[in-house]
């Protein structure tokens, strides 16, 4: 079975939904939608997730094209920066008028 | 006629179209074969009931009887409704819904298009507002009709059952009424035999794409609606949708 195959159900492919709020930041996860191919599952999004203005810009990317950590290696990936306080850019003042910091 | 009770014999055709449509479309709530479809049709839905609120607002002004929106959509019987015949046909399944609504977007887009030159401020307004939205509407009915259209053998046989079924409803969007004539004239309305050609063009290229045939029918067009004739069906949509208002007239949300 090829990986299309197997995010492909009766209701079409999955597709993660990525949602701008505002220009120039980042897109955020917003949840999932069914589709059949990407121009249906931006329609899809828009209709699921931007209905109320939580939007002005869409990515879509199917669900089987997003590799993820697992939770036996969350131990070495994550827990060797829990001692590392230094890391946190929080000894700087912020310079007035910096936003989406 | 007057140029008054043209223009509100007009503004009830419009916002009759997209009451009934709306009402139509919000059937699907919680009722469609998934999630995304439920809440694009839903979506479609309140694009239209808001669409109507404005319209049968300003019919009710124009028409300086005092009545308002709610007083026009509640408080009318069949006959005077006056929404094609097209909009107010059963949902059906999940094609016939789109076929519908794609015969119905692309005359209801090419038709706001022209309405954005009306010389009344109030139409040319509400073009500019609702373009926007019946333009993504026509989108994601074109999009479904070619998908469904040109899908597997099932879909192909049920889109082409509901293209057989409703085509001898659409001859009706585009007849005109003395109100035409008199709007027309002033500059207030499009021709409807204009956008007849613009939407022929529009529909005949989905169809293509979507592997989908016009059914021989020898021209045959179903009428009425202009003079308040309609299907069985919208008795059953109004009973539904007027019994609330009717049996507690003073409601208030």
């Amino acid at each position: 079975m090829s990986e299309e195959e197997k995010n492909e159900s009766e209701q079409g492919l999955l597709w993660e939904v990525f949602v701008q709020s505002k220009p120039g930041i980042p897109h955020k996860h917003a949840g999932s939608v069914h589709a059949h191919d990407a121009e249906m599952a931006l329609k899809a999004a828009r209709d699921v997730y931007t209905r109320r203005k939580e939007g002005v810009s869409l990515w879509v990317v199917p669900t089987n094209m997003i590799h993820a950590t697992t939770e036996e290696e969350a131990e070495s990936f994550f827990d060797p920066a829990d001692d590392k306080a230094y890391r946190h850019p929080t000894f700087y003042t912020i310079p007035e008028g910096v936003k989406y910091l | 006629m007057t140029k008054e009770e043209a223009l509100y014999e007009y503004l009830i055709r419009l916002g009759d179209n997209a009451l009934i449509l709306g009402q139509r479309l919000g059937e699907w709530c919680g009722a469609a074969h998934q999630l995304e479809s439920d809440i694009a049709m839903t979506n479609v839905a309140l694009d239209l009931v808001g669409q109507a609120r404005m319209l049968l607002t300003e019919a009710g002004e124009v028409e300086g009887k005092g009545r308002s929106e709610d007083d026009l959509a509640f408080h009318r019987n069949e006959f005077e409704f006056r929404n094609n015949l097209l909009v107010e046909m059963a949902n059906g399944d999940f094609g016939q819904t789109i076929t519908r609504q794609f015969f119905f977007d692309c005359f209801y887009f090419h038709f706001l298009q022209a309405l954005k030159s009306s010389k009344s401020e109030f139409l040319q307004a509400f073009a500019m507002k609702s373009i926007k939205e019946v333009t993504y509407h026509r989108e994601l009915s074109t999009d479904f009709m070619i998908r469904l259209g040109d899908g597997t053998e099932e879909s192909h046989e049920k889109m082409q059952y509901a293209v057989n079924l409703l085509w001898e409803y659409t001859g009706e969007l585009f007849e005109k009424t003395e109100a035409d004539e008199i709007l027309i004239a002033e500059g207030i309305v499009p021709d409807l035999t204009q956008i007849k050609s613009l939407w022929e063009q529009d529909v005949m290229a989905v169809l293509e794409k979507a592997t989908l045939l016009i059914p021989d029918n020898k021209g045959y067009m179903a009428s009425g609606s202009r003079k308040g004739h309609h299907s069985e069906y919208l008795g059953y949509i109004l009973a539904e949708m007027q019994y609330l208002p009717r049996m507690m007239p003073d409601a208030k949300w």
